[in-house]
């Protein structure tokens, strides 16, 4: 008795603090509404579950206790019920995946059209790397990367020179796809931006990627997800999003590696 | 093994510490492993205390965090719930539940408990040298792990966790190899394989998975020790770490990602298994019942086993691997919730007209049962790859992984502890001690993990020393976090209760009958409780039916153990379809 009341009161709290609403998604604040979507079903499928089975348990331990001159029934088996049950389940499990695969599809596409922006990870802080007027980001490498060249840019590569590097915030116009080339100079981090959903690591040696598109004005925050040390609690950077033309002047502002890396 | 009986010569040591017998060796990594996981839970007691009352304690600073951080996962995942599941739990209960009078090999058997215990002295080292141990996380990956001053603990704190876990990986060889042969070679007369209580089936399928995983992990962690120690560059790129360029090139971070979870994942599996198997005879015992389609518990450990060893990419959607991966490793991963619900549903349908006795073990398998729900469903959106993007590494994860391999691991446990204590001792536990602590244990981990989901869905990362720089949350989350603190404090509580009943039970606690559940299963028909070295007397007992004769119709008494002949008045109970 006392166990069904008690489980009856934990799946009651867990409902109730989930829809309390108090701790639940940031607002949107990019186009992956498909993201939020394919999560929102998944977490829909899996909360009635964790309901109707909890409460399943509570009936039969209710229901079935032990009392005086009570005999278990013999039921070793009923291959009907669990073709039916594995039938459930695994359409259950269709709902959750194919629109979670058709959404990583389009997640893993970049369109062609995207401004590429350059995210660099280091303990315990992201710089960012724009292209210049070429539209190009210039090549790097890691074995170039000095004091004086954080990036590593490749100073003979005629498209690097005209890359606007930023220390601090990384700046974003609506409405423009953005595919972020995501490194790191030391260990791993993540690039995670809640209130857009994405999130990647940020692996030396190699270059990752996501895209997205900033749909809201505003300022957001970027985050270290992957531990890299004692600071990775500190790693953060303001994203901030902003009207097209507010970007151009801010992007105008900041300097170019010809004006900082050569001397 | 062969068949004469053992003798015992020699006094106290050979008795009690250098022992060769099964049952003594499974005590002693149950003791150990107890020990150790205690240990574990002070380090999480402290953690929380930070997440809770940021700031409030001097001593603990971001680097001796993360180094708790390291340790206690390590801890919990290797050192306890390995250590007891397979040595503690599979050593008393294989050959017992098989009718042999020990493993096939039992000086090998009491090495692997030797060996153990060295890579858990090593393992304790770390908190002595200087540096402390490591704080580059449990999954140790580089090249924070690998570079000198990345990470605290970066000089002899790495290189004794990797030392630590060669070591166990060489203790569980010797006991993994053990169990699948004494599985395969040392059943009693008549005990077919698909006689076979499920502890033993959960216990023989996670020790053959032990096997084909810890290679990768031994592989891993030599190439990261040598990383470490000479200068290789396995998973070292050129890197430059605070302004200096170090001397290395062309290694890759993300192939020791790939060895570390491709014994990572199954080792999940090494852990759940055989829990599953303790908490099927559990539910089935308690519930005078017979677990509710055997056979297909059986084929579905198998799938989980086999499908386990395909999913381990899920733990790097967002790690920078090769993205089309993601569409294999999602649907891999989804398929193995097919057979863990089928698990699920014949537990509830053996609880289903059942005639159930909430005793202390029977509270915990029913714990196991609603800690397993929550903990497996929370997989789905992690393994549903594009719902892992934002998920992935923030406090839905430490939710999940908690509930289902931390929680619903430990209910096994705790439940299979109190279910064969009064065998192993001869004595009773307290059994309202035993009720107070699974009540603080079921409720406070509820209150403890629940919440850490909602947090996830906000996005607040894991491994946080605190939360301080997130602008995203709301102002209700110190009292959370509050809450949870005190919850953690309170469930670590009642594991002194439950450790304090152990030991005084096991002193002064009532003598036990031979078989106080009306089991079915061998252990429970030994001569003598407990058993001695050799365990069965003179001749190993004879089976004669399935390990689940419970409230068979017409037979005398609600249970007919599995060493009763079959005679033309007492019906088999065999279901057609395992005979």
């Amino acid at each position: 008795m006392a166990f069904s009341i008690v489980l009856i009161l934990i799946v009651l709290g867990a409902v109730a603090l989930t829809i309390s609403g108090i701790w639940w998604f940031t607002p949107l604040a990019s186009n992956w509404n498909d993201i939020d979507s394919a999560l929102l079903i998944t977490l829909v499928v899996i909360g009635i579950a964790f309901v109707v089975l909890n409460l399943v348990l509570a009936y039969v331990v209710l229901r079935y206790r032990h009392r005086e001159h009570n005999r278990a029934q013999f039921l070793p088996d009923n291959p009907k019920i669990e073709k039916i049950l594995i039938g459930i389940t695994a359409l259950g499990i269709v709902i959750l995946l194919a629109p979670g695969l058709f959404a990583y599809s389009r997640f893993i596409s970049p369109p062609r059209d995207a401004l590429t922006i350059e995210v660099l990870g280091e303990q315990w802080r992201w710089s960012y790397r724009y292209p210049g007027p070429d539209g190009k980001l210039g090549r790097a490498n890691p074995k170039l990367i000095s004091p004086k060249n954080p990036f590593g840019v490749d100073l003979n590569d005629p498209a690097a020179l005209d890359d606007i590097l930023s220390y601090t915030e990384l700046h974003l116009p609506v409405g423009r796809p953005v595919l972020l080339h995501i490194r790191s100079k030391d260990v791993i981090h993540s690039f995670f931006i809640p209130s857009f959903r994405v999130k990647m690591d940020a692996v030396p040696g190699m270059v990752t990627h996501y895209w997205f598109i900033p749909t809201v004005i505003g300022r957001f925050q970027a985050v270290c997800a992957e531990l890299c040390g004692i600071g990775h609690h500190r790693m953060q950077s303001p994203v901030i999003v902003e009207r097209v033309e507010d970007f151009q002047q801010w992007l105008a502002k900041q300097p170019t590696v010809a004006a900082t890396v050569k001397p | 093994m062969s068949e004469k009986t053992h003798k015992e010569h020699g006094g106290f040591w050979t008795k009690y510490i250098f022992s060769q017998d099964h049952k003594v060796i499974a005590i002693q990594y149950t003791i150990t492993a107890l020990l150790i996981g205690l240990f574990g839970l002070v380090l999480s007691w402290l953690l929380r205390l930070q997440l809770g009352f940021p700031g409030s304690f001097q001593f603990i600073n971001p680097g001796s965090y993360y180094q708790m951080l390291t340790q206690h996962g390590m801890i919990m995942i290797v050192y306890l719930l390995t250590a007891i599941l397979l040595g503690g739990f599979g050593n008393y209960l294989i050959p017992l539940m098989i009718g042999a009078r020990d493993m096939a090999f039992p000086f090998l058997n009491m090495l692997s408990y030797w060996v153990y215990l060295l890579s858990v002295i090593v393992l304790m080292a770390a908190f002595l040298v200087p540096g402390g141990p490591t704080g580059a996380g449990w999954t140790l990956y580089p090249p924070l792990s690998a570079l000198p001053n990345a990470a605290p603990g970066s000089g002899w704190g790495i290189k004794l966790m990797l030392v630590s876990l060669v070591i166990f990986i060489a203790a569980a060889t010797m006991g993994g190899l053990n169990y699948v042969t004494t599985v395969l070679q040392c059943r009693t007369k008549g005990m077919t394989l698909m006689r076979m209580p499920l502890s033993v089936w959960g216990i023989f399928i996670a020790s053959v998975m032990a096997l084909f995983a810890f290679p990768a992990l031994f592989a891993g962690g030599v190439m990261l020790l040598f990383d470490n120690l000479l200068g290789t560059s396995f998973f070292i790129p050129s890197v430059t770490l605070f302004g200096q360029q170090l001397p290395r090139e062309g290694g890759n971070p993300l192939l020791f990602q790939h060895l570390f979870w491709y014994f990572g994942h199954p080792e999940v599996y090494v852990v759940i298994l055989p829990a599953m198997g303790i908490a099927s005879d559990l539910i089935s015992t308690h519930s005078r019942k017979p677990i509710f389609g055997y056979k297909a518990m059986v084929i579905a450990m198998a799938a989980i086993a086999f499908i386990g060893f395909i999913v381990w990419a899920h733990h790097m959607f967002v790690s920078g691997m090769n993205p089309y991966f993601g569409f294999f490793f999602a649907v891999s991963t989804l398929i193995i919730a097919i057979p863990s619900a089928v698990k699920v549903y014949n537990w509830l349908l053996t609880l289903w007209r059942g005639n159930i006795r909430l005793n202390v073990p029977m509270l915990f398998g029913i714990g196991w049962i609603s800690t397993f729900i929550i903990g497996g469903l929370t997989g789905l959106p992690l393994g549903n790859v594009i719902a892992d993007v934002p998920l992935h590494d923030t406090y839905f994860v430490v939710g999940h992984f908690h509930l289902v391999m931390g929680v619903a691991a430990l209910m096994a446990i705790f439940g299979g502890i109190y279910h064969w204590f009064p065998k192993v001792t001869g004595r009773m536990f307290n059994e309202t001690l035993g009720k107070l602590h699974f009540w603080v244990t079921f409720v406070g981990a509820y209150a403890i993990f629940f919440p850490m989901f909602l947090l996830g869905i906000l996005g607040v990362p894991r491994r946080y020393f605190d939360f301080n720089v997130l602008q995203y949350l709301p102002p209700q989350t110190n009292a959370l976090n509050i809450a949870i603190t005190v919850a953690a404090l309170t469930v670590g509580a009642a594991q002194l209760i439950f450790l304090g009943n152990l030991i005084w039970s096991a002193l002064k606690g009532k003598r036990a009958e031979a078989n106080p559940w009306g089991a079915t299963t061998l252990e429970w028909q030994t001569p003598t409780t407990p058993p001695p070295h050799g365990n069965w007397g003179a001749e190993t007992p004879t089976v004669y039916r399935w390990a689940y004769d419970y409230s068979v119709p017409g037979a005398e008494r609600d249970f007919i153990p599995q060493n009763v002949p079959t005679e033309p008045s007492v019906p088999v109970g065999v279901p057609s379809t395992v005979r």
